[in-house]
């Protein structure tokens, strides 16, 4: 075992952890908006895969990363617009409609991919990376932190551009306001209808950039059905983070490197079978939920649509 | 008060007359039916999109699942693990909670059946090994809910979440116990010892029916009885409308809760089982047939009533013989029948919506 702490596994495990947790980090930002304004998404697995596959699709026939991101957000946020009309405007249920959003989304991108592509995967050429000069050149974390694509900095800053918004701006309280005691909202002259649209539409935008970040740089290339759980996951983080986006950050980096441990071991040359170590972050999720489960606050009226007078 | 006073005696009146119970029938046809409709045309323009003549295709996929012999016979066996979950599910949403962790459920029950009933061969035969087989799978099932169980009950934790890891740790713990644990050293595909067919569930008379059905459909109107004739099914379905209420009614909320998680995994359980003591024998690695997500549709759908369910399940599952035939015949991925199912949810969303203004609108 004394090849795990070389440099060469570390650099893998650190490369791993960030192209494993980058999706993971923005469902979980995304999912986070939406839980604030009380609106439950469960339809987030949905709109990544959609994003994944819009955003891989565009890439492939522009040739332009930047426009698969793009893509990747529209994609998203179409999901999204349906959750808005059916959930937030309509009130049907959020956990049932979101069930089905999902498995629409996975079916009808599989039958897009096969009367597509039918067995063949194409794939995109590898993305160009941020050089920042002489970071990269730091041995083990150089290479994996300081040169990866600049999407990756924008999904970091992001982090701080939301920590901010939510405490010291009028959208973090009416946001607050949604999810907590939207009468309040309505009364106090908000739209409760309006700014939860806003926040799923945001939610469908960040996890479709999520979806298309697995395919055009994680992968680089798109599989039905690519996206395994990792939404899923984003809402774990979201209703562990109790709103606060760096701890969202911190849970997609565990995720990230638990995610890729298997990899990263296979480098060691250790032979760990990847079902024991697929189980890790899942383990660890129920492990933080039995320890610090009664702390894991969630809005008071998460999950509730919103008439207005009906009690 | 006296507008509402004056439309209850004209409901009385109606109902006495007979319309009310035509007006029932209009609309538990436009709420079940209307939907199946709407989705099944909503899907078919997809198939349009692609190429494909819907009527084609859902005129193939009936052909297959319902009127040939081989076909039928293997829908109605498809039925058996799917009728569990249905039972499972029902008992769960009756009471208010989101199993969403069937899945995980399903596969450790049926390696748990899958690991005893070869082992007891040379034990015990017959009837009381495959009875051993279904406890175990029940048990096995069950435990595997004990944590979002408690932890819903006693520390509030949202079960959506818990349950969902618990279905990834589920797949994955199946997928290490069958490589690693219970594998069968004597071939080299990496799948747990075979259960003879003599040794599975009898089929039924002189087809290829599982027996396993006949289980299955008695566990689902068991369920149903028990949910809506019986004090304990009242206790539940009161923890489920209301815990504070049932709280304030002297009912032990966590104990029940937890009840309702073992119950709910343990049809999970059996049904994994019932998959592999009725039809498969064994469980290869990397198997995992995610039942539990399209089942869940299907409960809603019958709005968790029991005889409704196994129409539906019924109807699923030629859909899913058919499909699979069709998927090598007409070219359409199975993924298919996800887009069905989707289209109808929402469209059942949208029917209950349509059906609440309109009562609110008159009343």
């Amino acid at each position: 075992m004394d090849g795990l702490l070389t440099a060469a596994f570390l650099s893998s495990l650190l490369t791993g952890a960030i192209v494993a947790g980058i999706p993971i980090l923005l469902a979980g930002l995304g999912e986070q908006m939406s839980e604030k304004a009380g609106v439950l998404n469960i339809g987030i697995e949905g709109m990544m895969i959609f994003g994944a596959y819009l955003g891989f699709l565009t890439a492939w026939s522009t040739e332009s990363l930047w426009l698969g991101f793009l893509g990747g957000m529209v994609g998203g946020m179409v999901v999204a617009g349906l959750m808005v009309l059916l959930c937030v405007r309509l009130g049907l249920n959020q956990i049932v409609i979101g069930i089905g959003l999902t498995l629409g989304a996975e079916g009808l991108t599989s039958l897009l991919h096969h009367f597509q592509f039918s067995r063949t995967y194409p794939r995109l050429p590898a993305p160009d990376r941020l050089d920042l000069a002489i970071l990269t050149d730091i041995p083990v974390i150089g290479p994996s932190l300081f040169a990866r694509h600049p999407i990756v900095y924008l999904a970091l800053i992001s982090v701080i551009v939301l920590t901010w918004a939510y405490k010291r701006t009028n959208l973090g309280l009416t946001l607050r306001a949604a999810g907590e005691k939207p009468a309040a909202l309505d009364v106090s002259g908000g739209n409760v209808v309006r700014i939860r649209t806003v926040a799923v539409l945001f939610t469908g935008a960040m996890a479709g950039l999520g979806g298309a970040y697995m395919a055009n740089i994680a992968a680089g290339l798109f599989i039905p059905f690519m996206t395994g759980g990792a939404g899923f996951i984003g809402i774990v983080l979201a209703m562990l983070a109790r709103g606060h986006p760096l701890w969202v950050l911190i849970g997609a980096l565990i995720f990230g490197v638990a995610l890729s441990l298997t990899t990263a071991l296979q480098v060691a040359g250790s032979n760990v079978p990847t079902d024991v170590i697929q189980m890790l972050p899942f383990a660890a999720v129920m492990l933080v939920l039995v320890i610090w489960g009664r702390k894991a606050r969630l809005p008071a009226a998460l999950g509730l649509s919103y008439e207005r007078g009906a009690r | 008060m006296s507008v509402s006073g004056t439309q209850e005696t004209q409901s009385t009146k109606e109902s006495a007359n007979g319309p009310l119970g035509e007006a029932r029938h209009v609309r538990f046809l436009f709420l079940t039916i209307g939907p199946i409709i709407a989705a099944l045309i909503t899907s078919g323009l997809v198939l349009v999109a692609f190429g494909i003549n819907p009527i084609t295709y859902y005129t193939f996929v009936m052909q297959k699942g319902l009127f040939s012999g081989l076909g039928l016979e293997q829908t109605l066996t498809r039925m058996a693990p799917l009728l569990f979950l249905a039972a499972g599910l029902i008992v769960s949403f009756r009471a208010g909670i989101w199993n969403l962790g069937i899945d995980g459920q399903f596969l450790l029950g049926a390696v748990a059946s899958a690991a005893l009933a070869p082992a007891l061969l040379g034990v015990v035969q017959g009837w009381l090994m495959l009875l051993l087989g279904f406890a175990l799978a029940a048990l096995v099932g069950a435990i595997w809910s004990i944590l979002p169980a408690l932890l819903r009950a006693y520390q509030g934790v949202n079960e959506i979440i818990t349950t969902l890891m618990m279905t990834f740790l589920g797949v994955s713990l199946a997928n290490v116990l069958v490589k690693l644990i219970f594998l069968d050293p004597d071939t080299t595909v990496p799948q747990t010892r075979t259960l003879p067919v003599v040794d599975r569930l009898p089929r039924l008379f002189d087809t290829t029916i599982s027996s396993g059905l006949i289980w299955a459909l008695g566990a689902v109107l068991l369920v149903h009885l028990v949910m809506t004739r019986t004090a304990f099914g009242l206790k539940l379905r009161t923890v489920g409308a209301n815990p504070l209420a049932a709280a304030h009614a002297g009912l032990s909320v966590p104990r029940l809760t937890t009840a309702v998680f073992a119950l709910s995994a343990g049809f999970a359980g059996l049904a994994g089982a019932s998959e592999i003591l009725g039809v498969n024998g064994n469980v290869p690695a990397d198997w995992n047939p995610a039942y539990g997500l399209m089942v869940i549709p299907l409960v809603f759908l019958a709005r968790f009533h029991g005889v409704g369910s196994i129409v539906l399940v019924f109807f699923y599952s030629a859909l899913l013989i058919g499909s699979e035939s069709a998927a090598r015949r007409v070219g359409v991925p199975q993924d298919f029948t996800l887009v069905l199912v989707a289209t109808l949810l929402i469209f059942l969303g949208l029917a209950e919506w349509l059906d609440h203004r309109r009562r609110k609108g008159s009343g």
